[in-house]
């Protein structure tokens, strides 16, 4: 017979007595799955949460233009003259200028804010209004039906609603709605040539930086905020708000370390009794610690198997219920929508050692310990 | 090529470096040639079960030597010691020391899976050996519901899935009444037939006295009080 025969023969004979232990101690294999496979879930469903989040708002920003100039005044943020638009045309670099308008309406009815806008490209006839799907599901209203707010001056403005937006944009339009310049400037009072703020278009992503630093030469008064500090803006509050469901899932994560540390630091009398049999009979220590590391490594990769679908399944496929409140932010009209599913390798790489890796080391140690000890001592 | 044992100032503390220590086995020499039907004899606490662990490599001497053809195997390195316990030794525990929850075909092949026998030639064997012992209707079943002298003859079978050339019994019949144990020593007969070294523990007259003993070495507070080899052997 070929020694690498032998080899694999061997092997087969390992894992077929794993196997089998494994069925011997199904309970305990039961439990431990369970609450291993229930820790890969928690962590995996926050890690795939943030992250296709952060993608999601990526994608958002990839749109957005480059910079985005706000006006201040002492300190707080106010509308932006025609005359700030002028001076920044001819800044070399910079495409284009365009002053926006958009702002906040608290709706009674449902208590929450929703956000008015001006759409750049128009598109928006007067007296109608395009909803976004959260605020049109909050609402209760559709294609045709007519939304009222209270202008600045307390008179009702009245729209129509002339179409309600896809809910593949609901992550970025949930609360939005979109209406006509004069229509908005009436509702809020700003007269014609102001605007909320100024967006800037830079072509060379390498010019961004130069042109912000002239937008605040030519305009003291001002503040520019670059499209990358909004992406970092973004990561940073997906990362913190990761933080903030792990913090309270560390419990959980110490409660596994400590049944991680408990099998560490000792083998029942049972399995004691079994590696000192196993050791009698001839197995080597290595023979022991292949098969211990067949079962450890079988039970792991199981529970990391269950618990990163299940997660899939929680994020990408019921939109993360679990995590949903917390990480998506706080708002009364949350947006109902599905995320891309986005994962990346190191992800996944990083999950397993932090998960599979530990247990194994945790298995092995005390399975060592008792394999290099004589066994007629480990038997006793 | 014939194997000889032979100990050397053999002694092994237990509870060393605490006040309560004691030598199971307190200076032994002992030598034991090939082929011979060997019992230690002696009551309980006599460091019969202790001395079978030292020849048998399941524990190390604190003192002493275990020589096996004349090379010292008690301070061989454990790596060393696997394929001795493996293919030179079988052991059959007093208490059987089965594998709990595996059945009786599962439990003998055991020591073999190291070798990487292939399985259906490691099942055949095993199966030979438990059909051998009167085992082989018994061969699914889970250890748990044997009797003792089935789990017994199990213990045997695995003790020889790998053929060893010496075989270590204690207190075989211990937990036998007297018609097993007469059907155990007939087995055990037999394997001395085959040229294997029978090394026993045992107070019961019955082994004691068996036609197929060649030595009887007595113990008593871990040293030897009386060896005593039998002129006429019967098999």
């Amino acid at each position: 017979m070929s020694d690498l025969r032998r080899v694999w023969e061997r092997q087969r004979h390992l894992i077929d007595y794993s196997a089998a232990s494994m069925a011997r101690r199904k309970g305990r294999n039961l439990g431990l799955l369970t609450v291993y496979g229930g820790m890969v879930f928690l962590l995996a469903s926050v890690l795939f949460y943030s992250s296709a989040l952060k993608h999601e708002a990526n994608l958002l920003l990839a749109g957005a233009p480059e910079i985005v100039v706000q006006r201040m005044v002492a300190g707080r943020y106010a509308p932006v003259s025609g005359e700030h638009l002028l001076a920044l045309q001819g800044i070399r670099g910079l495409r284009d200028v365009e002053g926006r308008l958009w702002g906040y309406q608290y709706d009674p009815v449902v208590r929450a804010n929703y956000t008015l806008m001006v759409p750049p490209e128009g598109g928006v006839r007067k007296g109608t209004a395009i909803l976004g799907p959260a605020l049109a599901r909050a609402r209760g209203a559709g294609h045709g039906d007519v939304i009222s707010f209270r202008g600045h001056d307390g008179v009702l403005a009245s729209f129509r609603i002339a179409e309600v937006l896809p809910m593949e944009t609901a992550l970025a339009s949930a609360d939005l709605l979109l209406i006509d310049e004069t229509d908005f400037r009436t509702l809020f009072g700003i007269p014609s040539g102001e605007y909320t703020d100024l967006a800037l278009r830079i072509p060379n992503p390498r010019e961004v930086q130069t042109v912000a630093e002239k937008v605040l030469e030519r305009l003291p008064d001002s503040r520019a905020i670059l499209r990358e500090e909004m992406q970092r803006t973004y990561d940073a509050i997906f990362d913190w708000r990761s933080a903030l469901v792990l913090l309270p899932l560390s419990g959980a994560l110490l409660a596994f370390a400590i049944l991680a540390w408990e099998k560490a630091s000792g083998l029942s009398a049972d399995e004691r009794r079994e590696i000192g049999i196993l050791k009698a009979v001839g197995w080597e220590t290595r023979d022991v610690l292949r098969m211990k590391l067949w079962e450890g490594g079988l039970l792991s990769l199981l529970a990391f198997l269950f618990g990163t679908v299940a997660a899939y399944w929680h994020v990408f496929g019921l939109s993360a219920p679990l995590l949903a409140p917390v990480m998506q932010g706080w708002s009364v009209l949350y947006p109902d929508f599905r995320l891309t599913p986005a994962i990346e390798g190191s992800q996944l790489l990083a999950l397993f050692f932090l998960t599979v890796f530990p247990y194994l080391v945790a298995t092995l140690v005390p399975v060592w310990r008792a394999a290099v000890t004589d066994p007629d001592e480990v038997m006793r | 090529m014939t194997l000889k044992i032979q100990l050397t100032g053999i002694r092994k503390a237990f509870n060393e470096g605490q006040p309560n220590r004691f030598w199971a086995v307190n200076g032994v020499d002992l030598h034991l040639p090939e082929g011979q039907v060997t019992v230690l004899a002696g009551p309980s606490g006599s460091g019969k079960t202790t001395l079978l662990t030292l020849i048998g490599c399941l524990a190390r001497p604190t003192e002493g030597r275990v020589l096996l053809n004349d090379r010292a195997i008690s301070s061989l390195p454990e790596p060393f010691l696997a394929p001795l316990r493996r293919q030179t030794f079988g052991f059959v525990f007093q208490r059987f020391n089965l594998i709990r929850g595996l059945p009786v075909l599962d439990n003998v092949m055991v020591p073999a899976y190291p070798l990487g026998v292939p399985r259906r030639a490691l099942r055949k064997r095993a199966l030979h050996l438990l059909e051998t012992l009167g085992l082989g209707p018994r061969a699914d079943a889970r250890v748990e519901s044997l009797s003792g002298g089935e789990a017994q003859r199990t213990a045997l079978a695995r003790a020889l899935i790998n053929d060893p050339r010496i075989l270590i019994a204690d207190e075989p019949t211990a937990n036998l009444d007297s018609e097993l144990s007469r059907t155990l020593l007939e087995i055990l007969a037999r394997l001395r037939t085959e040229g294997r070294s029978l090394i026993l523990s045992s107070h019961d007259p019955l082994v004691r006295e068996a036609g197929m003993v060649d030595r009887v070495i007595e113990l008593r507070d871990g040293r030897v009080v009386s060896d005593r080899v039998r002129s006429a052997v019967s098999t």
